[in-house]
């Protein structure tokens, strides 16, 4: 007999708890597995969520890590809105990354201020190409961006490996997959000293007001969140299919290169093989845990940002694997997927017994 | 040339192994009316308890497929659960499985980075091995190579063939019917996914305990992504699957005998080819729409409740 019924209209209230809810079951899941592990959970996760603020730097840092994942996230909730699977964005990010880092590479030396925004330019246009070539194969050729986004990203990977131990391999760099260090031009200067939070992060702050005004006031973000909904009333109202799918991809592959330029021009400096500690995939996770709201994803991209802190913290003064953090980001979206059920759906009442 | 091209042959049907057993296990999931994207989470979690069956038992890589098996369908049940008797979106469950997948088998598998496995020998079918070419090619294979065939052999036969083919046909193509003439429709939907996740976790611990004995993070590398592209390819047919699975091989086993066959292209752009094929394969097969809609299963990916 099935618990659940649909209910006569989604509960607001629940869209907005869901992602609250997934949280505390992870938090609860993950006091478990740290009790298995021996663990104190209080001193786990104070030295999982505390102790990273507790400094100066541990805020530069989530801001570091804050900016990309919203910065991508903003961008896919856009197609995800309009039900436009794009699992590809680490793929558009090494793009971004790859470009923007060539334009560093190609004038390393020249002393100018162009050279920056130039990269930054390159970096966007890179994921935006990155993101177009599925567009053109699903508007063209059907084919699902589901799984053209993921293969893309695969060869983007080995792209970037090729080019590390090739052409752009540093001359003097032993033979270490990795491109030359570059100059303070092609560099995004820390606002502190010794912190590495740096200018990088008002193109996330900026990308986040544009999605919040795009999403809240625009036409064209009604026009494709239709055609997410209701695709048989977009085609009725003459809303393009096309073109939602072709915004979605590349705008979410535009903002996915510019988070890899803003990578390897802050805090990595140059291009190697370790530029994204997998962003494109947990931006994912961020997107939906934001609700696909502007707002949202600002939040939920600072929580998974100390996530990332968190898990470097605990491998430190816990001796807990890194991968932990991967453990804590599957589940939290595996808890906000079942939470979220109860937004159309609600436990049915027991039916009363029939006697009086 | 042939000397070259008979170890390249070989390899072909063993790197296809791991894509016959996921991609057998999706198609199953697909017909019943459930796409679950999760195969590459599957497949690691059942690479990672296959190599720790197979490193903390006697039994070696032969325990380690049972393991990742059940592994493999106790992960598929995370997604059924959620997609099946809860109605989730069943793309962003499978997604979730995903990225669960590669957190959890990361963190058990840490413990095993620096262990191997002692593999297995391939078994030489007495008398049939003896044939020039087609010999050392198909008869001179590990067990679970074998294995693999005769897992198509059966679904195929069971599809084609059965009642039971019949009835899970039933169920992705017309729920509503299936459900109103008696069928359990959320029971078969649940078997049919346990079915995929046990396949999809044997093919993982293939890939961890007999074709590169030691354990690698994130080593399915796409794999489960390849094989759910093969079930499009395949349109839906299992011996499609399985032509489908063995270029697949291929492409893959390419890169490790480039030199041998003189092709001369740096090991990173080889390295990309099965994933550019996947791109490719997908065009093409589904610019044809029409073979696409005659043969997709009516209610692929549509949450139902009776």
């Amino acid at each position: 007999m099935p618990l659940l019924e649909a209910r006569p209209t989604p509960s607001p209230q629940m869209r907005l708890l869901a992602p609250l809810i997934a949280i505390g079951l992870t938090l609860a899941v993950g006091s478990l597995l740290f009790l298995s592990l021996g663990k104190s959970p209080v001193e786990a996760f104070g030295v999982f969520f505390i102790q990273p603020l507790s400094s100066g730097n541990g805020w530069s840092e989530l801001m570091v890590k804050a900016g990309p994942l919203i910065l991508i996230a903003q961008g896919l909730a856009v197609g995800f809105r309009a039900r436009i699977y794009n699992i590809g964005a680490e793929g558009q990010l090494i793009m971004g990354a790859l470009a923007g880092g060539g334009v560093a590479i190609a004038f390393d030396g020249v002393d100018a201020w162009w050279v920056l925004p130039l990269m930054v330019l390159a970096g966007a246009l890179g994921g935006a190409v990155w993101g177009a070539i599925p567009a053109l194969l699903r508007t063209r050729f059907n084919a699902q961006e589901t799984l053209t986004t993921l293969m893309l990203a695969y060869v983007a990977t080995f792209t970037l490996s090729y080019m590390v131990n090739g052409p752009w391999r540093d001359p003097e760099g032993m033979n270490f997959p990795q491109s030359i260090l570059f100059g303070d031009p092609a560099l995004f200067a820390p606002w502190f000293e010794g912190m590495r939070v740096n200018a990088s992060l008002l193109i996330a702050a900026f990308a986040s007001a544009a999605f919040w005004f795009f999403t809240s006031r625009s036409f064209l973000a009604y026009q494709l969140t239709v055609g997410g909904l209701a695709p048989a009333a977009a085609r009725y109202a003459g809303f393009s299919a096309d073109r939602t799918v072709w915004l979605s991809l590349v705008l979410s592959g535009l903002t996915a290169g510019l988070a890899g330029v803003g990578e390897v021009a802050g805090p990595v400096g140059q291009l190697n093989l370790n530029i994204s500690p997998g962003y494109g995939f947990a931006a994912i996770i961020v997107a939906y845990l934001g609700r696909l709201n502007a707002i949202g994803i600002v939040l939920a991209g600072l929580l998974m940002a100390l996530l990332y802190l968190g898990g470097e913290a605990a491998q430190v003064a816990l001796q807990l694997p890194a991968a932990i953090t991967g453990l804590f980001q599957g589940m939290l979206l595996f808890f906000l997927l079942g939470a979220d059920v109860f937004v159309d759906y609600r436990l049915k009442p027991r039916p009363k017994p029939a006697y009086a | 040339m042939l000397e070259h091209l008979i170890p390249v042959l070989a390899g072909t049907l063993a790197a296809a192994t791991p894509l016959i057993f996921a991609g057998l296990g999706e198609l199953v999931a697909e017909r019943s009316g459930v796409i679950n994207l999760g195969v590459e989470g599957m497949m690691l979690i059942g690479a990672v308890a296959g190599f720790a069956a197979a490193a903390h038992s006697d039994g070696g890589a032969l325990a380690g497929l049972p393991a990742g098996a059940f592994a493999g369908a106790l992960a598929a049940l995370i997604f059924a659960i959620l997609s099946l008797s809860m109605a989730a979106n069943q793309a962003a469950c499978g997604l979730a499985l995903t990225i669960f997948g590669i957190g959890l088998s990361a963190f058990i598998g840490q413990h095993y980075v620096s262990y191997s496995l002692p593999g297995l020998q391939p078994l030489a079918l007495p008398g049939l091995s003896d044939i020039p070419v087609l010999g050392p090619v198909l008869f001179h294979q590990d067990t679970v190579t074998y294995l693999g065939l005769l897992s198509f052999a059966g679904v195929w036969w069971v599809l084609r063939k059965t009642r039971l083919g019949l009835i899970l046909k039933a169920v992705g193509e017309a729920p509503d019917a299936a459900h109103a003439i008696g069928y359990p429709v959320i029971a078969i939907r649940y078997a049919a996914t346990l079915f995929g996740g046990a396949m999809a976790g044997i093919g993982g611990a293939y890939l961890s305990t007999v074709y590169t004995p030691l354990w690698v993070q994130n080593m399915v590398a796409g794999r489960g992504w390849i094989a759910i592209a093969l079930v499009v390819f395949a349109a839906w047919n299992p011996t499609r699957l399985l032509l489908g699975a063995w270029l697949f091989g291929g492409v893959t086993i390419l890169q490790f005998h480039a030199q041998g066959l003189g092709i001369a292209l740096p090991v990173q752009l080889l390295a990309a080819l099965p994933y550019l094929a996947t791109v490719v394969v997908l065009v093409l097969i589904s610019r044809d729409k029409r073979l696409l809609q005659l043969n997709l299963p009516a209610s692929l990916g549509k949450p139902w409740m009776p």
